[in-house]
């Protein structure tokens, strides 16, 4: 049929010039769901907000965080010390900021890794259901039977302490939870007609997964992710707690409520500002992420 | 008649509805079992059949999304388990399916441009700006503008939608669609025009089509030959004119006299079918349909009636003939 050469002397250049700019705002559409968005737009002004902090907080603090005056423990917030002293007599403030960097990486970073082979062993289980199915979630379900933080430890024995170990088996111990979603979702799908239809055209397997089956089950595993982010913080806190990952006297926010919570009837906001710090960036990730799905779901495009 | 395009001969397909602890299947569903019919080129071949007879699986295992238990296939003289990778692909390719529902066989995150365009890209039969053009032609042959291709499926109704899944199949010069009751979904005045549509399509490319549907008027309307299905297997087949005028079977006869007649004064005789349909589980003996057969016999719970020719191109799977 494209031989019919009454339809190829249509005159085509200027549609497609027209397409061509279509399709590049398509991008620009998003963009104008999301900012229209406020609740999204205050989660990435928080989340740019948060980034800066981590990459120039050393020009931010107001002390050094490491060093401490003993004689100010546990000082209540001040003009001096906004956020108070902790139990070293260490500036609360300077830690907050001085631990961001650590805290965001870890939240991203092993939510990311969890994510991504969640991702692909839940896609891979539900497509291809049978014994592909039943081996990889039953071995899902071994990993899930054992309480998280256990394996997170044996598996921070095995790989030594640090915090690049640390986010590794955070990350690892949470695949099952995202695997588990995915394929649950893309169950949901799968029988779809139109993934039907994509099977008839000839696409590859990959493709009907990435391009078909996945766009189409992004909310719940969007909502996952931004929660899994503060999972993730207060692991590595619990981590740090039993003395693997970070070590003190390194700020992280996390291992900060660890350690100050012996102090929490006396002073309680040693451990209540880096608890806001965590739930600021929970909250804003889990805003964002709100915002992108409705984003990218063209049924809430304009 | 012309050239046989394809050939099935004895397919089944049985589903596993019960397994045991180990797996092992205990118990099957018949969708269908043991059906042989042949589509000529250029024809349109019906298929009728109350919900659940199997037609729908006799068109998806046509385009290869299930695997049949058991029977053979042949596309243009050539069994399809016996073509080479290459040609299988092309054979994927001569083969294509329209889906019932408008509303569920169109990707909702994809514009109706890129749904159009993938099967061209995926079997690289254009790109760049001859795929444009492609496309823009699709558009115009099934009666949508060119401005549509930048919407999504949701900013369609239904009619809108299903012209979409029309272009996206004829996208790959297929020579065979299946048509999986592609108008029941679709306001009435919508299907004569979606009809109409294929009709039209028909004549201009040669295609072949297997229409499969339950409503007979429609059948009526776009087939050259009809065949009628019951609990997965084919009763009847004929040439439409004459299924319609001289029904043979006891089954399409109650089918046909159950479709109503515009005109209030007239009477017609009703036969009305009594009971549901067995379970294809455990279908009845003999002859599936005699538990709600009136011309039911003594044989015909016994044996199970052959499908054979009674007159020119009329075939009946019936012990009265």
């Amino acid at each position: 049929m494209e031989n019919n050469p009454e339809i190829n002397n249509l005159h085509l250049p200027d549609e497609i010039e027209v397409e061509l700019e279509q399709a590049e705002s398509r991008f620009k559409s998003m963009w104008y769901v999301l900012k229209a968005n406020k609740a999204a737009m205050v989660g990435l002004v928080i989340i740019t907000l948060l980034l800066f902090i981590a990459f120039f907080g050393k020009l931010l603090m107001p002390y050094n965080p490491y060093v401490g005056d003993l004689s100010k423990s546990l000082q209540a917030p001040s003009a001096a010390h906004l956020l108070g002293m902790d139990e070293q007599g260490r500036d609360i403030l300077s830690r907050i900021i001085d631990g961001t960097k650590v805290s965001l990486r870890v939240g991203i970073i092993a939510v990311a890794f969890a994510l991504s082979i969640g991702t692909f062993f839940g896609s891979i289980a539900a497509y291809y259901s049978g014994k592909v199915d039943m081996i990889i979630m039953r071995f899902m379900d071994i990993l899930l039977a054992i309480p998280s933080l256990l394996l997170a430890i044996a598996f921070m024995t095995a790989l030594g302490r640090g915090i690049d170990k640390a986010i590794i088996a955070i990350g690892f111990v949470t695949i099952p939870e995202y695997a588990r979603i995915v394929r649950a979702s893309i169950l949901s799908v799968k029988e779809s007609e139109f993934v039907q239809a994509a099977k008839v055209i000839g696409n590859r397997d990959s493709v009907i997964i990435f391009k078909h089956i996945l766009p189409n089950v992004l909310s719940p595993i969007i909502v996952r992710a931004t929660l899994g982010i503060s999972s993730a913080i207060l692991d590595t806190a619990a981590l740090g707690f039993l003395g693997l990952g970070v070590q003190p006297p390194y700020a992280e926010w996390g291992s900060m409520l660890g350690s100050g919570r012996g102090y929490f009837f006396n002073a309680p906001y040693i451990v209540l500002f880096p608890g806001i710090a965590i739930t600021i960036t929970v909250l804003a990730f889990n805003l964002l992420g709100d915002g992108l799905r409705d984003a990218l779901d063209p049924k809430l495009r304009k | 008649m012309s050239e046989v395009l394809l050939e099935v001969k004895n397919l089944k397909k049985y589903f596993t509805s019960k397994t045991g602890f180990f797996g092992q299947p205990l118990e099957h569903v018949k969708a269908v079992d043991d059906v042989s019919f042949n589509i000529y080129k250029g024809e349109t071949l019906g298929l009728v059949g109350e919900s659940g007879c199997g037609k729908t699986t006799i068109g998806r295992m046509l385009v290869n999304l299930l695997h049949p238990t058991s029977g053979d296939i042949f596309f243009e003289g050539t069994h399809i388990s016996e073509l080479k990778k290459n040609d299988h692909k092309k054979f994927c390719r001569s083969i294509q399916i329209i889906f019932q529902d408008p509303y569920a066989s169109l990707n909702p995150r994809m514009t109706i441009g890129d749904i159009i365009a993938e099967p061209i890209k995926i079997n690289k039969l254009a790109k760049g700006e001859e795929l444009e053009k492609m496309v823009l032609q699709l558009l115009d042959y099934v009666g949508l503008a060119s401005y549509h291709r930048n919407r999504y499926p949701h900013e369609f109704s239904g009619g809108q939608r299903q012209r979409v899944g029309i272009a996206r199949a004829l996208a790959v010069h297929p020579e065979l669609i299946v048509c999986d009751e592609p108008v029941s979904a679709l306001d009435v005045s919508i299907q004569s025009q979606v009809l109409n549509l294929l009709k039209d399509l028909q004549d201009e490319f040669h295609l072949t089509y297997l229409f499969i549907a339950h409503g007979l008027n429609v059948i009526k309307h776009i087939s050259d030959r009809v065949g009628v299905m019951y609990l997965g297997k084919l009763m009847e087949v004929a040439d439409s004119d004459k299924l319609y005028a001289d029904p043979k079977h006891p089954y399409t006869q109650a089918l046909l006299s159950a479709i109503p007649i515009p005109d209030p004064m007239k009477k017609k005789e009703r036969i009305l079918l009594s009971g549901d349909v067995p379970s294809p589980i455990n279908p009845p003996s003999g002859c599936r349909f005699h538990t709600r057969c009136i011309k039911c016999m003594e044989i015909c719970k016994r044996q199970e009636p052959q499908l054979k020719e009674v007159e020119e191109n009329h075939k009946v799977a019936c012990h009265l003939y």
